[in-house]
This record gives structure tokens, sequence and C-alpha cells, in this order.
């Protein structure tokens, strides 16, 4: 029995604590959302330079070949450092993706240029103000060439490529664009965590490759998102320990009446349910950690449930820090707001709160476990 | 990471599945009340008596006291595996999960001799006479008195939500040995014979219509100082470690869960639909099976590393606290899955699982610490806050203001 990571992956997992704690990965998320860009170009390449965005590339292809565990233990320390780095749609969706589903020769071309950075992915999916459905999918491919729209595409700035969910003859594809090419035109979008950009991206007969089966993009899409679910869980709860942490500290050291506020249990118990929610939410991307990297057939419910967790309890936790922080939470000077922006961010990425409950629950009534 | 057993914990896992097989039945799902209208008390001492035989009944204590030595994963796997069959509980886990551990630490080799083995057998069954009236959450408010007599103590006063007093033979006891001193220091221990001279035991009716809990009345009870444990003066500290121990024991609440609610919902109508197709329903649903699986992947992460030989972190101290509120919240959604059919008694299995949860969480929100004590202890304990302010921080028992009761 060991629901927990190795000595290896915890020291991992410390090292990279104190790389972004060295590199106040923090302040430069406060950076990049006071500046022009949209992302921090000089902790990217760090980054890259320490091998993250190989972690998971086998090492025929220049990676490090490593798990997906090591993946999780780094995903938790992005999200304790609100790191502003394209690190979630290149890695846990793109690179995830052209692991998974790309041909040998795409692999052969690309997986080598994630791992030095010279190519950065980003995948696209929603269009207009609907949630990505099946249904809500109209940008078309014809002879390979696409044809829409698509809105809050995340980190397009650094992506050099996208995936694109689009509609064909035969259903949903995934196809692979450059963006690069001049039948692409990018625009930023203003958004609401302004430490992450996201873009709109239009398309006019621009050239694509396929991924995956054509006609198939729309499972192969889901089958992406629930691995990509547990890392963006594991962001979420290293966001909410960092919450948490903050409201703690600030709790022991306000005083009002005469005492810290963390004496009083209007406070004290709403730190307590923090706690509660996140050690919940941990528990289960423990879990799901473990369907993901055994590759078990329990990872749709494990992914959702690990998902839901985490998303409620970031939630939580970012908005009960402002609350604990009173109005100087509410205040653009501390960072209390970073918090509650990334939690937003991350909780509508892949699928809303709701959108995943409706997941794990229909995954339930298919499993035959009832 | 993994979920396998070790070799020698696969192998302790197959000596216990056997044995259980053996000596008792597989649970098959929704189960009918086997034990109800016969003597659950025998029934109960009977199965002690027989896993006592066999060593199980507290496989973790020595040998010499009808243990088998097992470690912490043992005792864990045990459970896990005792836990998949239909056995009578709620008899024995006081006695055996609080008094036990205290008698263990604090009485001496010949008491421990003469009332371990007995306790574990199942032949005596242990109290825990703690809570009073005007002592609830701040329990070291006690004010049951303890006046020393020569070789004796003579104890007046009351108890209050003691469980099974009236079927125990032994109890634990702390009570106020001087007023004069601050609160948490006037306080001593003791064990004591429930059959003694001027005890009266009142049951309570408790909101289910039943009475688990008893009132204690001490009328001039003699106890020996032999009996007594830890020093004069250390009641608080011995509390604390059955305190301790209470919070383990009384961990998981039993009774209808989001698998119970889950095939319920596929199976009842709602206006011509199952109510699984109910959207408020399905986001239900989710919540209680994330709050279920969180828990159990919370206990497996202890476990691991109790596996290891590690001391497990302070995750375990949620369970309580999502379990209780998770039982009432599935209690109320099958009553009210039922519309006004809901409030009536019936002799289904299923929808009695919903009521029985739902008037019986309450209890348990409260029993071995409320929501708001355990909200409290992780927040000083887990999260490093300060304590809550204590207007009788440093004065005397005697003076501290206790409202008019």
């Amino acid at each position: 029995m060991n629901l927990d990571f190795s000595d290896d992956q915890k020291f991992l997992q410390s090292e990279a604590k104190k790389f972004l704690e060295k590199e106040e990965s923090v302040k430069r998320s406060r950076g990049v959302l006071e500046g022009s860009k949209s992302f921090d170009n000089d902790l990217w390449q760090k980054i890259i330079e320490l091998g993250w965005t190989g972690i998971r590339i086998p090492e025929e292809y220049d990676g490090l070949g490593l798990g997906h565990l090591e993946l999780c233990v780094i995903a938790e320390e992005l999200g304790r450092h609100l790191a502003p780095v394209p690190f979630s749609s290149s890695v846990y969706l793109f690179t995830e993706a052209i692991i998974k589903y790309g041909s040998e020769e795409l692999k052969k071309e690309i997986l080598p240029k994630l791992v030095t950075g010279e190519v950065v992915g980003t995948i696209a999916v929603t269009e207009d103000f609907l949630a990505p459905t099946y249904n809500n999918i109209k940008t078309e491919v014809s002879n390979e060439l696409i044809s829409g729209t698509k809105i809050a595409v995340p980190d397009c700035e650094a992506a050099t490529h996208s995936i694109i969910v689009c509609k064909s003859s035969k259903g949903i594809d995934l196809r692979l664009v450059d963006l690069s090419c001049k039948e692409v035109s990018i625009n930023q979008v203003e958004n609401i965590d302004g430490s992450r950009g996201h873009y709109s991206i239009q398309m006019k007969q621009t050239p694509s490759s396929l991924i995956g089966d054509e006609g198939n993009g729309w499972i192969l899409y889901e089958s992406i998102i629930n691995q990509a679910a547990v890392l963006f869980s594991f962001e979420q709860i290293g966001g909410s320990q960092a919450a948490l942490d903050m409201a703690v500290n600030y709790a022991n050291e306000r005083y009002a009446f005469g005492k810290p506020i963390g004496s009083y249990q209007g406070i004290k118990h709403k730190l307590a349910d923090m706690y509660v929610a996140l050690t919940l939410a941990k528990s289960n991307s423990y879990y799901a950690a473990w369907a993901l990297s055994s590759e078990s057939s329990d990872l749709p419910v494990a992914a959702a449930t690990a998902r839901v967790s985490a998303t409620k309890a970031y939630e939580l936790c970012s908005k009960e820090n402002i609350q604990t922080h009173g109005g100087n939470g509410f205040t653009w000077e501390y960072d209390c707001h970073l918090f509650y922006k990334r939690s937003k961010l991350l909780s509508l990425n892949i699928g809303s709160l709701a959108n995943w409950k409706e997941k794990l629950v229909s995954n339930l009534e298919q499993s035959n476990i009832n | 990471m993994d979920f396998k057993d070790t070799p020698e914990q696969a192998k302790f896992r197959k000596t216990c599945r056997e044995w259980l097989e053996k000596n008792a039945k597989l649970k098959t799902g929704v189960e009918k009340n086997e034990f109800a209208n016969i003597d659950f008390l025998q029934v109960a001492k009977d199965w002690q008596k027989k896993k006592y035989d066999a060593g199980w009944a507290m496989l973790h204590w020595p040998k010499e006291f009808g243990g088998i030595g097992a470690s912490a994963i043992e005792r864990i796997i045990w459970a896990e595996e005792e836990s998949k069959f239909n056995v009578p509980k709620g008899i024995f886990e006081i006695g055996l999960g609080m008094a036990g551990p205290v008698m263990m630490e604090y009485a001496t080799d010949e008491q421990k001799a003469r009332y371990l083995p007995a306790m574990a057998e199942g032949k005596e069954i242990w109290c825990q006479l703690f809570s009073e009236p005007s002592a609830g959450s701040d329990v070291a408010g006690l004010r049951s008195k303890a006046v020393k007599d020569g070789d004796n103590w003579i104890i007046n006063g009351q108890k209050v939500w003691t469980s099974g007093a009236h079927f125990s033979d032994y109890g634990i006891l702390v009570v106020r040995h001087d007023p004069n001193l601050e609160k948490h220091k006037g306080m001593t221990f003791f064990f004591l014979d429930m059959k003694s001279p001027g005890i009266e035991v009142k049951p309570i009716k408790q909101i289910t219509g039943g009475s688990s809990f008893n009132e204690v009345y001490f009328t001039d009870v003699v106890i020996p100082d032999s009996q007594r444990l830890g020093d004069v003066g250390d009641g608080w500290k011995v509390a604390i470690t059955t305190l301790m121990n209470e919070r383990l024991a009384v961990g998981d609440a039993n009774g209808a869960d989001v698998d119970d609610a889950f095939r319920w919902a596929k199976k009842q109508d709602d206006s011509g639909e199952p109510l699984i197709n109910n959207k408020s329903v399905r986001s239900s649903i989710a919540d209680w099976y994330c709050e279920a699986n969180g828990l159990k992947n919370t206990k497996l992460r202890t476990m691991s590393a109790l596996s290891r030989g590690e001391t497990p972190g302070p995750e375990a101290s949620i369970t309580k606290i999502v379990s209780a509120n998770k039982l009432q919240n599935i209690g109320a959604f099958g009553m009210d899955s039922l519309d006004m059919a809901g409030m009536l008694k019936t002799d289904d299995p299923e929808i009695q699982s919903f009521q029985n949860a739902w008037l019986g969480a309450p209890g348990l929100r409260i029993a071995g610490g409320t929501d708001e004590i355990l909200k409290n202890i992780i927040a000083e304990r887990v999260l490093g806050l300060p304590q809550d302010a204590r207007a009788d921080k440093g004065m005397p028992y005697k003076d501290i203001p206790s409202g008019n009761s």
C-alpha cells in the first residue's frame, strides 16, 4: 500500500519549489499582470533549461522520459507559485496529445522541439460565448483547410502551434496548425486573470494536419482532458495550499480587539473548512495520479473526482483568503487577488465545475459499479 | 504509487480473510437488520469471545493480554476485512478503544493482568464517564467531586452521555478533587466497578427514540485509591490520552452513503423519469462521491505512512466532520425524494437507512467532539492558529462563572 510519491519524486518537488521561490515566481506573475506581455519569457526559458517541458517526452525524442507522477509534483509547485508560463497549455495538453495520438513522423519532428522550447503548443476548442460541446463546434475543415474562429485560447503569445478541435465531414477532428502561417490571425483578448493571456484565433483556409483518426476527435479530446484534469488538479491544490498558508499567516499576525484574528472562531472555522476541502482534494488527486500513471480504467472517474474536488478547494481557499484579509484582501497591492483570479482561470480552462460534475456522474453511470 | 500489499501484508490479509469466512457472513449490500429482536448484547459478546480465542479481539495488544502483537498496518488490514462481514458492532468500541489504552498506560501490572484480558474477551464491558450536564465541549469544566477518605475516595456528582453505562461492568472516570486549583489542575482519574453502591444509571431517550446514552448519578460512591490512574491532579493529562483515542475511534460515520444514494436515484421515479436524471441530484451525487472518496483516499494516505513505519500526517482529522455531515445530507436526500411519504415509517430497509441516517447524524456531529470543537482542533493543532480566548484562564475552578446551572 503506497498512495504517496516516492522519495525521488518528493526530492524533485522540493527542488522545483526552491527554484520557483528563488525566481520569485509570484512576483513575476504580478509583473505579467501589470506589464504588456502575457507570460514571463525569462522564467519560461529557465524552466525549459531545467528540462521540465520534456519530463514526459521519451528519451528517444530527447526528453527526460519520466512519468506522469513527476509531472504531477511539478504541476503542484507551478500552482503554488502562480507561475506565469504557458506550461499547462503546452505540456499537459499539447505535448500529451502528441505523445498519445501523434504519428511517428510528427513525434520525430515536434517532440524534440517541445523539449528545447522551439515549439510551444496550445489547444483551441471554445467558440463564441458557449461551453465547448460536440455540437457547439462550428469551425470546419475541408481538404485539410480550416476556417472559423476560436476564442479564449490560452497562451497564444508563446505558442507556435495549436491543436484545433474542428468539424469535418466525418465528425470532429483534431488538427495541428502552425500559428505562424499567414492564414492565421491571432488577437489578444482582455481577460480576468491578466497574469496569463487569452487569445482569439481566426482561420481562413488555414493549412492543417490531422492528429489521430478522422472523425474521432471528440473522443480523443475527452481523453486528453481527462489526463490533463489530473495535472490541473495538482496545480489547483498547489494554489489552494498557498492561499491557505497566506490566510493562516495573516490570521496569526493581524490583531483586532486586542488579539490575533486567528484566535476568533469565525476565522478559525473558516480556515479549518479550507483545510478540509484541500485535504479531500489532495487525497483525490493522489488517487487520480495513480490512475493516470498506471493507465487504470478508473481514470475517467478518478480524474473527474480529483478535478471537482480541486476546483472546489481552490475556489474556497482563494475567496476565503481574501475574506480573511479584510479590506486589504480587496486591494491590488496584496497578492490575494492573484490566487483568486488564477483559481478561476484554472477552473474554467478545461471545463467548468458543473461540466466536470456531470462527467463524473455519467462516468459512474457507465462504470457499472453500481 | 501502488495499492498492493507487501508479501507479508498479503499473507496476513489472507489469514484474516480465511478466519472471517469460516466464522462470519459476508455483507450483501443492503443489510436487513438481522440482529433485531434478539439479545444483541449476547450476540456481540459471543462474537467478541470468538475473536478473542483466535487472537483477533485486540490483535495489537501483547500476547499476555490476549493479542498477537500486530502492527498498526496489520490492525488496519484486519479492520478492513472485518468490515466486509456482517458482524455485531457498537458494544465494545468505547471500552477497548478508550479505557483499554488508558489502563495499558497507567494501571499496575497486576491490574492489567486482571482487567485487560477480560475486557478484550468481552466478558467485562467498560464505559467512559467524562461529560457532565455543565461540561460538554468544555469537558475540563466538570464538577463531580472526589474527596479523600483514608485509603478511599468518596465520589459525588453526575455524569451524562455515558454510552453503554446500563450494561457496563467497569468505567473510567475523571472527577474534581480540588476546586481551589485551576480547572485543568484540580482533576484526578480513576477506574471503578459500575456495580458499586451509590451508582444510579438512567437511560436518556434520544431523538431517534432509542437509548444508547445514560445519565449516571454518584452518591457517596467509594473508590479505593489503588484504582487511581495517574497522580492526584493528573486527571486532565490522563483524560487527554483517551480523548485522542476517541477521535480515532469515532471516525467514519456508518450508514447510508453515496453508493446507496446513487442506487436509489437510479430506481426512484421523479415525475416519470428516474431521479438520477435530475440535475440537482446529479450535482449532489458528485459532491458526495468526492467526499466519500476523499475520505477513502485520505485513509489510504494514512495507511501508506503506517505501512512504511512512519507517523501519519494530520489529514485524518477531517474524517468525522466530513462523514457525519455527508450522512445527514444523504439521509435528507433519500427522505426528500419520497416527498410527503418520506415521513412515514416503513419496513423497506433502503428507506429506513435514509431515515436512520437523517435521525442519527445530528448525534454523530456532536459525539466525540462537536464539528465546532473539531474545527478548533484543526485550526490550532494542524494550522497553528492561537488558542481561543479563555475567560477562565488562571482562575481557581470555584470562581469560574457557570451560568445558573
